[in-house]
């Protein structure tokens, strides 16, 4: 009997057509497509994107140049110097981080006492060239400004994680 | 002078007008063909499919067409030069000229051969002539392989394809393209597929493995043979060997639609106001889905397997039923005049 059935199964084509069906009833179910630069997914508040630097809400710097950072990163991509400023304060003259060595571990946010580098929640920051991925002090400091509403509620959003 | 014009010139450009009344459309159909095929496939897979370029991507063949139009042709510095340009192009014509037998209406064909059936499996059999020059002028073992595969299947398929269109002979008695659509007139149950029912599958899946599709694309497998036959393509040699897969499917959707869709007649006598090329091409959309379809459903078989079911499946088969069809025939005193 069970020949019977296996041969009839086999010359109807049985799992075919049923596959054939599967792939039919699919055809008509609404699509998961994002529409990518128009839609995006949503991201966490512990996302680790394109870095920033910091600054207190008067318009000091965050940044008092411990190095923490620095120590920390495994990828060795953060560079710091260091001189005392007029005011007798611990400054960076320069800080620079090679974003083509960075490894977006997080590291250097969660060494950071003040707060102030940060790895924000922007992932598109591609460029046409290698050097514009060689990020300064001021490219730092121009993405936290212009992140800086963000970023303030996304650590506040992750605070009680922490 | 007059005798030349009547005579020559103005036939010379009725011809010509007509031919191009079948060439344009046709090459806008294979460039939506494509654009159709990623559609259902990713509606099928629960994607989108194009939609950037122009309206739902409409214009998305056109800037294909576009791209592969201004790149560069790199000819391998192995490759036998003469035969590496050939082959597309011979695979593109010989899916171009077989459209010149198929009705697509009542005394709407371009060439009413009274041996239209003979003359179509022949061009379609030349098909794989393209792929074989193009894998041997590439001199490179991928596209070698893919075009022996490429010979060999063929070879197989248009046995059981012979076969199947000898029972459809046997039972309208014709050669001529239009008088085998003419005996299917009448509505549904007239058309050959509701006599020939398994014929009709094991031609739609000879079909798609005669055409190279999926899932019997093995020519250009890309899991082993990276592309198959036409690895060494690039730019509009690449879009000839494109345009002819893909116009030799619209061909033999035509062709089974033709054999056993009823051509173009109306599947309800009532509906027999709308105009027969309408209904002929809907019936080609028809066959095209089930192309679509079936690839988006199937994996591609394995040769051994696809050589089994060629040779030891199809085979007998359609032999048994071109058997069946004829002692039915000449018991029963039906045979066709």
């Amino acid at each position: 009997m069970s020949f019977i059935d296996r041969t009839a199964r086999s010359f109807l084509l049985a799992e075919l057509v049923s596959g054939m069906a599967l792939t039919l009833k699919y055809m008509f179910k609404p699509k998961v497509t994002l529409n990518y630069p128009y839609e995006k997914g949503p991201l966490s508040p512990r996302f680790r994107g394109e870095h920033a630097l910091r600054r207190y809400p008067n318009g000091e710097e965050r940044c008092i140049a411990c190095k923490l950072c620095e120590a920390i990163c495994p990828a060795q991509a953060i560079t710091i110097e260091v001189e005392p400023r007029d005011d007798g304060s611990r400054r960076t003259t320069r800080y620079d981080i090679d974003m083509t060595k960075c490894i977006y571990c997080g590291f250097c946010e969660e060494a950071c006492p003040v707060d102030a580098i940060v790895e924000g929640p922007n992932f598109e920051f591609a460029t046409e060239n290698r050097e514009e991925l060689l990020y300064d002090k001021d490219k730092l400091l121009e993405n936290g400004e212009r992140w800086e509403a963000e970023l303030a509620a996304r650590l506040e959003a992750d605070a009680p994680y922490r | 002078m007059e005798l030349l014009w009547d005579g020559y010139i103005e036939p010379l450009v009725w011809i010509v007008a007509k031919i191009l009344a079948i060439v344009v459309p046709l090459l806008v159909a294979v460039a939506y063909l494509t654009y159709a095929e990623r559609k259902v496939i990713g509606a099928i897979q629960l994607r989108k499919g194009p939609n950037v370029v122009g309206p739902f991507g409409l214009l998305q063949p056109l800037a294909d067409g576009l791209k592969l139009f201004l790149k560069e042709t790199i000819i391998p510095t192995s490759a036998n030069k003469g035969v590496f340009i050939i082959a597309p192009m011979l695979t593109f014509i010989l899916a171009i000229i077989a459209w010149a037998v198929i009705p697509f209406d009542e005394g709407m064909v371009l060439a009413d051969l009274n041996v239209g059936i003979l003359y179509l499996f022949a061009i379609s059999s030349l098909g794989v002539y393209g792929i074989v020059m193009a894998g041997w002028a590439s001199n490179s073992k991928y596209a070698f392989l893919g075009a022996l595969r490429s010979g060999a299947q063929m070879v197989s398929y248009e046995i059981s394809i012979g076969l199947i269109i000898i029972s459809v002979l046997l039972t309208t008695g014709s050669l001529n393209l239009s008088d085998i659509v003419r005996g299917q007139i009448g509505g549904v149950w007239e058309w050959n597929f509701v006599y020939h029912f398994p014929m009709f599958i094991v031609f739609i899946v000879s079909i798609l493995a005669e055409t190279n599709r999926a899932p019997f694309d093995l020519p250009e497998a890309e899991a082993e043979l990276v592309s198959g036959y036409n690895v060494d393509y690039s730019a509009m040699t690449f879009a000839l060997f494109f345009l002819g897969e893909y116009a030799n499917m619209i061909l033999m959707s035509g062709l089974c639609a033709v054999l056993f869709l009823g051509g173009w007649t109306a599947p309800l006598p009532f509906l027999d106001f709308i105009p027969g090329a309408i209904w002929f091409i809907l019936k080609i959309c028809f066959v095209l889905f089930i192309f679509l379809w079936v690839r988006a459903t199937f994996p591609r078989y394995r040769y051994d397997q696809l050589m089994r079911l060629g040779w030891k499946i199809f085979l007998p088969l359609s032999f048994a039923w071109v058997m069946l069809v004829a002692t039915f025939l000449v018991v029963f005193d039906k045979v066709p005049a």
